[in-house]
């Protein structure tokens, strides 16, 4: 008899009909996977991503080089030197950051005591060479000018789980 | 001796020494900011409260309370908890959050001290205060909002420093640390209430927001931009020299250093000979090592020895002197001197050490200065003069230039003459010397430093011998140098041999041509143009007028690149480490010796500074004995015959520039003027 069965199912294509139904079934599904680039899935407001350098709105760069985020950073990727600018504040003259040897803890933004640093929601920062990820400040303060609404709103966004 | 209990610990301590003192003593460590070992206690930041039975019930100031027998000390009871979190509190109100911004963060002792008693938020709502930053000059940094009122500066300034410039205006809320009339210090120690500072009150100007303390490398090392041989710290960031701190040692500079040690260090960064020159056709070319030896072999190879000499600058290490020295020997050549100044001393050790020793200030119960003036000479050692002067009955008396020397001083007279009526008993000063038990007389530089410089020291000697200052338990004959390697040249013997040139000798030579090479090693402060037509050959670490004359440049290292060896004027041998590495090409300048010695076919036997050390030793056995003041031989020294009659001059004009480094630097030259507005000013 269950040769009489496995015979009947041989010939009539059972299992082959069952795989296609379940093709058919998910044609009809909706789609998981996201039309990237075009479409991009949902982040965090605490997406660790690209970093920038912020500024105050009256355009005045925040960072006042205090240096905590380059001791905290455990990778050891970020450089700073200071001196005091022409009007006597404390400033970087210097400000770089090695992206390749980064690791993306954030540890660097919550160091931050001025919001100056922050790690924003841009992740497609992929280059053709090693050397475009050395950022420098200009790059940094470039990122935080072309990214501060999107920062701000996550900031703003996650200011009352800190 | 006192029994106090300390936590329920019995101690027995001295007596007359304060609770916070006996609490150190039993380990414990209390807070504080304006209590200072080394300062008068002042009492008005309350941070040292503890729990003193017999007493009233309430918390007492440690550093100001005697202890008493019998007394029962508690310094972890929930009472002094209590009152240190609310100093603690006080204190914070009207510190500025500005930690991150503030130069002194990372090493704060408000910042580490609110760490362990401080509250985590503010209970403070109200405005802070506000207070106008004043000027203090090129060195210091004000940022008074930070200021917590300890008055530690003003106690340094009036005490220690002995300008009476800083004081505090106002009450309460409202005081103020400020100058009094002038608005910068003219002080040399101006730079230690920077460190004195137990907030960001007074931080360091030339080092604004340059680095943070904990990218610092730190290596000890030895000063020498004076002979005194203070005890410094040097702190690095990569190859650069940052800054320079003081290191305790109480026989030497106790807690201080003068500004110039602390902030010529940034003349290291400028004016530096990075890669060995040869001059063609009239011109320095850039050269390879090689081409420099084969240019100095193809000159000395055919000289005679007598025709080759040496100078031996101010800041050498002994190890490079000992390696110059050992070249001329295998040259032949007798010409050979470390003294640039052409001071007269070639005598037995005890001729030329500062032989009572710094720590021998204090014991002093009347002091002699001759030709000598030590506010600039060596600013922490006349700190120690003053601390002297300050502590009780002793008579000071000056034969030199009449100087404010921030003690009062008997001015006796301006040149030999005054030394000579003095030595004759014929001026009352010398009764006061007579009576005294420990009479010290400190000979300067400006007293021996001129052709009848012998006469002068033969005076002194005919002095401390009629004061019988020269004994078993006492001498009080003090040599005050103003060359940190000069006292380690003479030890090694880098005088003139048998028939050789002394420096004045050496460069008569050279212009009337009996000297054909001249070896500067670092030699700066010679009048270069008196050497004629002589073959130069300079090495060094900086630009400076022994260079600009040489024919050839062999680029050495500067004190804080090289393991050094120095002496200081006491007769102290001490070590300085290696903080960063010479620039460029420049190498260590006992190994560029003796690579030319090989080259030269009179290969020196030592490989490594170990060898040189070893040697150092066999020259010299006061050089085994690093950090111990070698007491010196005493002999006839000193010539008579008579002495010219003009006065005595320091050779220092201008303090903050003495040496190719400081010559070099921003920070100094800045300094200069600073003084010299003030001065204008007058």
């Amino acid at each position: 008899m269950a040769s009489l069965d496995r015979t009947a199912r041989a010939f009539l294509l059972t299992e082959l009909v069952t795989g296609f139904m379940l093709t058919l079934k998910y044609m009809f599904k909706p789609k998981v996977t996201v039309n990237y680039p075009h479409e991009k899935g949902p982040l965090s407001p605490r997406f660790r991503g690209e970093h920038a350098l912020r500024r105050y709105p009256n355009g005045e760069e925040r960072c006042i080089a205090c240096k905590l985020c380059e001791a905290i950073c455990p990778a050891q990727a970020i450089t700073i030197e200071a001196e005091p600018r022409d009007d006597g504040s404390r400033r970087t003259t210097r400000y770089d950051i090695d992206m390749t040897k980064c690791i993306y803890c954030g540890f660097c933004q919550e160091a931050c005591p001025v919001d100056a640093i922050v790690e924003g929601p841009n992740f497609e920062f992929t280059t053709e060479t090693r050397e475009e990820l050395m950022y420098d400040k200009q790059k940094l303060l470039a990122n935080g000018d072309q990214w501060e609404s999107l920062i701000a709103a996550n900031l703003q966004r996650d200011a009352a789980y800190r | 001796m006192p029994k106090v209990k300390i936590n329920g610990e019995e101690l027995e301590v001295p007596a007359g020494i304060t609770v916070l003192q006996a609490c150190e003593l039993a380990g414990l460590e209390i807070p504080r900011f304006c209590y200072h070992e080394r300062l008068s206690i002042a009492g008005n930041c309350r941070m040292c409260l503890v729990e003193v039975k017999p007493g009233p019930p309430k918390p007492q100031a440690s550093c100001a309370l005697p202890v008493g027998d019998k007394q029962e000390i508690f310094t972890n009871t929930p009472m002094v908890q209590k009152a240190r979190n609310g100093v603690m509190e006080f204190l914070l109100i009207n510190h500025p959050l500005d930690c991150p911004i503030c130069d002194q963060g990372g090493e704060c002792d408000l910042q580490d001290q609110a760490m362990a008693y401080g509250f985590d938020r503010s209970r403070y709502h109200e405005n802070k205060r506000a207070v106008p930053d004043k000027e203090l000059g090129p060195i210091v940094k004000t940022s008074m909002n930070r200021c917590i009122h300890c008055t530690r500066c003003i106690r340094f300034a009036t005490e220690v420093a002995g300008i009476e410039e800083l004081g505090a205006t106002g009450r309460g809320e409202s005081m103020e640390v400020t100058t009094y009339v002038r608005h910068t210090l003219q002080s040399e120690l101006s730079g230690c209430i920077v460190d004195l500072c137990p907030v960001g009150a007074l931080t360091s100007k030339p080092y604004a927001f340059e680095a943070r303390s904990w990218e610092l490398g730190k290596t000890e090392s030895v000063d020498v931009m004076d002979a005194q041989g203070c005890n410094i710290r040097v702190d690095t960031r990569g190859a650069v020299v940052m800054r320079v701190l003081p290191r305790l040692n109480d026989d030497i500079n106790e807690e201080w250093i003068s500004d110039k040690t602390r902030h010529a260090v940034d003349g290291l960064r400028f004016q530096r000979l990075d890669r060995p020159y040869v001059r063609k056709q009239g011109k320095l070319a850039e050269a390879t090592w090689a081409e420099a030896f084969a240019a100095i072999a193809a000159k000395l190879g055919n000289l005679e020895g007598g025709k080759v000499a040496a100078i031996a600058g101010d800041q050498c290490d002994a190890e490079s002197m000992l390696a110059l020295k050992d070249l001329m020997d295998a040259l032949g050549s007798p010409n050979i001197d470390c003294r640039q100044d052409g001071a007269k001393l070639d005598g037995p050790r005890g001729s030329y050490i500062f032989n009572a020793g710094i720590r021998g200030i204090d014991q002093a119960d009347a002091i002699l200065l001759v030709g000598s003036n030590p506010r600039w000479e060596a600013p922490v050692l006349n700190a120690r003069i003053r601390k002297r002067y300050l502590h009780g009955p002793c008579p000071i008396g000056s034969i030199g230039p009449a100087v404010d020397l921030t003690y009062p001083v008997e001015r006796l007279g301006a040149g030999p003459a005054s030394l000579r009526e003095l030595v004759d008993g014929k001026l009352s000063f010398f009764e006061k010397l007579k009576a005294a038990k420990h009479p010290l007389v400190i000979v300067g530089m400006g007293a021996v430093a001129r052709p009848d410089g012998a006469a002068v020291l033969a005076m002194a000697r005919e002095l401390v011998e009629k004061l019988s200052a020269v004994r078993e338990d006492w001498n009080g004959f003090a040599v005050l140098h103003t060359a940190a390697a000069r006292v380690g040249g003479l030890d090694l013997g880098l005088v003139p041999g048998e028939g050789g040139r002394d420096v004045e000798g050496i460069l008569a030579g050279c212009e009337k041509g009996e000297i054909s090479a001249v070896y500067l090693l670092a030699a700066d402060e010679i009048d270069t143009k008196r050497l004629g037509k002589a073959f130069v050959i300079y090495q060094g670490h900086h630009g400076d007028a022994g260079a600009h004359r040489a024919d050839v440049i062999l680029p050495g290292a500067a004190y804080t690149e090289k393991n050094g060896t120095y002496v200081n004027t006491e007769g102290r041998v001490q070590q300085g480490f290696r903080a960063s590495y010479p620039p460029g090409e420049a190498r260590e300048d006992w190994a560029i010796l003796r690579a030319l010695s090989d080259r030269l076919g009179k290969r020196l036997p030592y490989d490594t500074l170990d060898q040189v050390r070893s040697r150092l030793v066999v020259v010299n056995r006061s050089f085994g004995a690093i950090n111990e003041q070698q007491p010196g031989s005493w002999g006839p020294f000193g010539q008579g015959g008579s002495a010219s009659d003009s006065p005595f001059v320091s050779p220092i004009t201008n303090f903050f520039m003495t040496c190719p480094i400081s010559r070099a630097s921003r920070t100094m030259a800045e300094c200069t003027a600073s003084r010299g507005q003030a001065m204008a000013a007058e």
